[in-house]
């Protein structure tokens, strides 16, 4: 297939950056404060000139704690995904590169990750350390490496078959820096994907856990405890629920897109290297 | 390069007694099976010659290259480049190992690290091994790349930016940047076409004759084998059958194997009447012993090989027989 | 039968260009096959032989597309021929097999069932009239045990055993043309000369013309009674084999064979560096004189 506009490439990178711009320019998009503007005189108010998004229950600015929650979930979305991929690359590469008992325990501990819905584990961390960011950073950094740790080990076990790999080992390089040097780059692209989808799911998590009253503690704002916050008056404030559903939805979908697009885009190079 | 082989000299690679056994297991309910892939073998090359090891697919040749540089643990044998042994107590480290043997791959295309300029590949193991200046880098990946008939501004460019033939000739330049006295050609230009593989023959042949380089060529062409060898062994089902001089295996071979790969290779030289059109005709086996193993069944390498011996069988030729 | 089996006429494949003239690949390419010979097509890689040969089957991908000329079988232009008669020509009467069989079999399926379906497809045999004769094709090319093979995976096969298969296919219906693109390359020596001399007996039994493409000297000189030589998208000479070998004409046919480390040269003329064939023919040279020579043009 050669398309020449990349269409979930450019709607990906569209949406992900109309998120981060979100979030980082949050303070100058609303004179509203997310938590401090708490008006009960305004409370439930549909959306107008004034509130974009409307107001929620407490009478606060629904745009204001959109765009703040963006900066709690793509912050979590993006360290937790980055702890994983850290993990996932690291135990992937050495044991797809060194094999024996070490592949065997990195592949026993991958299955165990795997059959244990990483949402569940990631709930029995947050009961254990409680709510807060740092609880859910680890919760989620340590739950969703599995894939990563997959993907890398394999490509790695495929590679360092290679000329240039043996050819490194006879040159005398250390196994480390054959691993960084030699290995790494020519796997960026399969990790790129999965970390991209990852951020995605990571943001899904945070809301979840934040929506079970696990993650971001009130008055914060996170998209999960917006949603949770607003789901008694889902029919009567509808706007309080939709606007922080879309946003999530919306960086999902960013994220998705964003991966297929990157795999679309490598993938002409790996056919020519193959 | 067609030096005589030295007797008194110390030979620069010496293989003792080389076995090198792969456990495989055999299906799901298959008994733990061992693949025999080299049994026995023996080699030894002297400064500033060619050894040929040659075979088909599946004989043990690149296995007992692999173990020559150190890939491939052996599970028993001795294996020593410039009298230091690759393996066990007393052996130097990759990074010493490094200086003293290395190895050109066949494919030319997998042999190059494709998000590596060439210039890194050559200057980062320099760098390893301790050559701190950046100028003297620059001039020994300079020096190499002129060895190897390629340019010093050729270091900038990335592997996909070169033609087959060209990566062939960089994989010679980072065998070349450290300096060993030994280098080991696994199937060196069976990937290239025959115009090119005739430029990098020359190349071998002109790098052995400047730098007094010694090779042990891992090759099933014999045409290239006879043209560049000083000596050659053949492997059959993990063991040398036959192995002498290059005139001595070619024009009188002795081992049925041996007699069996030179018939059957396509040879122009049948239609217009060349010198191998017709085989001497087979030396008889010493008394009382049979050239072994047989060639007209596959043998089972999952089983050790049955004892043979390897026999003077004329003037710098031995070949494998077994007693009737 | 007097005539050519195969007359190929100004065969031209390139790439369209919608700027300009179209970027050609091979160019004015014509010889032809007789009924029941073996016919070498040899060259380089990047001389064209390949997709010359898949052109005659109609099965060169896009962007390649044949831009002129025509290939005359039995009075019709196969290049000019609807798909749907060439579907019925492939694999029937002119049929195909490549260098790396593996990629030609499906995986999926046993062997046995894969050249019976060549029966069923060409000769409306029903799968159970199919089998029997799928055992004698296995058994045609010698392959041992041919009622066990044909309940094999093509995996479970090796390399030599997998080239009977693609044989046994592509023969299975008595074709009239072989078209054999480097079929042994991937092969080692022995296993070969046996692939070799099962392809030149089947055919000589079934009088089965061959058009064998190789880059490999010798078995084109072992298999072949007329060769056809290939640089860069052009015919350089054609010959009967005998002829081309002991008294090449073209210097880069000489040149070729200077560059081939031939067995047996060595007791004779002694180590000697090899003729560098460092060039190929000029593609858009009116003809093929020694002058239109051009260097081979790796990227400086």
């Amino acid at each position: 297939m050669h398309i020449p506009f990349r269409l979930n490439l450019t709607l990906g990178l569209a949406l992900v950056s109309l998120v981060i711009l979100g979030a980082v320019f949050a303070p100058l998009l609303t004179s509203h404060d997310p938590i401090l503007d708490a008006d009960l005189m305004n409370s439930e108010m549909p959306p107008s000139w004034d509130h974009w998004f409307g107001t929620d229950s407490q009478g606060r600015d629904v745009f204001s704690r959109v765009l703040h929650g963006a900066r709690v979930s793509l912050t979590i979305g993006i360290v937790a995904q980055a702890i994983n991929s850290t993990i996932g690359i690291a135990l992937g590469l050495s044991a797809g590169y060194w094999g024996g008992w070490w592949d065997d325990v990195v592949n026993g501990l991958t299955n165990l990750m795997l059959a244990i819905p990483s949402l569940v584990f990631a709930l029995a961390i947050m009961a254990v350390l409680g709510p807060g960011v740092m609880s859910l950073l680890i919760a989620l950094g340590l739950t969703n490496w599995s894939w990563s740790c997959r993907i890398t080990r394999s490509a790695v076990m495929s590679l360092k078959s290679q000329g240039y790999v043996q050819a490194a080992r006879t040159l005398g390089y250390g196994d480390i820096r054959i691993m960084l040097t030699q290995l790494l780059p020519n796997i960026v692209g399969p990790v790129l994907v999965m970390a991209t989808l990852g951020i995605g799911e990571a943001v899904l998590a945070e809301a979840a856990l934040s929506f079970l009253g696990l993650g971001i503690r009130p008055p914060a704002p996170s998209w999960g405890n917006m949603l949770t916050d607003a789901r008694e008056a889902i029919r009567s404030v509808p706007w309080a629920t939709i606007f922080p559903g879309l946003a999530v939805f919306i960086t999902v979908l960013g994220f998705n897109l964003l991966g297929d697009g990157v795999r679309d885009w490598l993938d002409p190079r790996m056919q020519v290297r193959a | 390069m067609s030096a005589a082989p030295d007797p008194a000299g110390a030979p620069i690679l010496k293989v003792e007694d080389l076995h090198v056994r792969f456990p495989v297991s055999g299906g799901l309910l298959g008994r733990k099976r061992t693949l025999h892939a080299v049994s026995g073998v023996d080699l030894s090359v002297q400064p500033g010659q060619c050894l040929s090891l040659v075979g088909e697919s599946g004989c043990g040749k690149s296995t007992t290259a692999l173990a020559i540089m150190g890939l491939q643990p052996p599970s028993s044998g001795a294996i020593t480049v410039e009298g230091r042994p690759v393996y066990g107590p007393g052996a130097p480290d990759r990074r010493a190992r490094a200086r003293l043997a290395q190895i050109v791959f066949q494919d030319p295309f997998s042999t190059l690290n494709p998000r590596e300029t060439v210039g890194r590949a050559l200057s980062q193991p320099l760098m390893l091994h301790g050559v701190r200046s950046r100028a003297e880098r620059a001039e020994r990946v300079a020096t190499a790349l002129r060895q190897v008939g390629l340019l010093p501004e050729h270091a900038a460019r990335y592997p996909h930016e070169f033609s087959g033939g060209q990566r062939q000739r960089i994989g010679i330049a980072r065998a070349l940047i450290l300096g060993p006295r030994l280098i080991v050609l696994d199937e060196p230009v069976s990937a290239l076409d025959v115009s090119i593989r005739a430029q990098i023959i020359n190349l071998l042949m002109d790098l052995q004759q400047n730098l007094g380089l010694s090779y042990l060529m891992i090759s099933h062409d014999l045409g290239v084998v006879e043209h560049v060898s000083d000596r050659v062994a053949v492997m059959f089902a993990g063991q040398i059958v036959e192995e002498g001089g290059w005139r001595e295996v070619f024009t009188a071979p002795a081992h049925p194997y041996t007699r069996r790969l030179i018939e059957t290779i396509p040879n122009p030289a049948r239609l217009t009447g060349g010198a191998s059109e017709i085989l001497p005709p087979a030396p008889e086996p010493p008394s009382g012993s049979i050239f072994w193993p047989p060639v007209d069944r596959r043998p089972d390498i999952s089983q050790p090989p049955e004892p043979s011996a390897l026999v003077s069988i004329g003037e710098d030729h031995r070949a494998r027989v077994r007693p009737v | 039968m007097s005539g050519p089996l195969l007359d190929i006429r100004g065969l031209t494949i390139g790439i369209p260009n919608r700027a300009g003239p179209p970027l050609e690949i091979v160019r004015d390419l014509s010889f032809d096959i007789m009924p029941g010979e073996v016919f070498g097509l040899v060259g380089e890689s990047g001389s064209g032989k390949s997709a010359s040969a898949l052109a005659l089957m109609g099965l060169n991908r896009r962007p390649l597309t044949t831009l002129r000329g025509q290939a005359l079988y039995g009075g019709q232009d196969l290049l000019a021929m609807p798909r749907r008669s060439m579907r019925k020509l492939r694999g029937n009467r002119i049929s195909m097999i490549f260098q790396e069989p593996m990629t030609a079999l499906n995986p999926l399926a046993r062997i046995g069932r894969q050249i019976a379906e060549m029966f069923v497809l060409h000769r409306g045999l029903s799968w159970s009239e199919a089998r029997p004769r799928a055992v004698e094709a296995l058994a045609a090319v010698q392959v041992p045990n041919p009622e066990d093979r044909a309940r094999a995976y093509p995996h479970q096969l090796s390399g030599g055993l997998r080239q009977r298969v693609m044989i046994a296919m592509a023969m299975a219906c008595r074709p009239d043309l072989l078209i054999a693109d480097e079929p042994t390359t991937a092969l080692d020596v022995t296993v070969q000369a046996e692939v070799l001399r099962l392809i030149r007996e089947l055919c000589e039994r079934e009088g089965t013309a061959v058009l064998l493409i190789s880059h490999d000297l010798g078995v084109i000189a072992q298999m072949c009674q007329r060769v056809g030589v290939m640089a860069n998208g052009r015919l350089l000479e054609l010959r009967d084999a005998r002829a081309l070998f002991t008294d090449p004409r073209h210097p880069y046919t000489r040149g070729l064979l200077a560059a081939l480390p031939r067995l047996g040269s060595r007791a004779t003329e002694g180590r000697h560096r090899l003729a560098d064939l460092d060039m190929t023919i000029d593609r858009n040279a009116p003809d093929f004189a020694a002058t239109h020579l051009i260097p081979r043009g790796e990227p400086a």
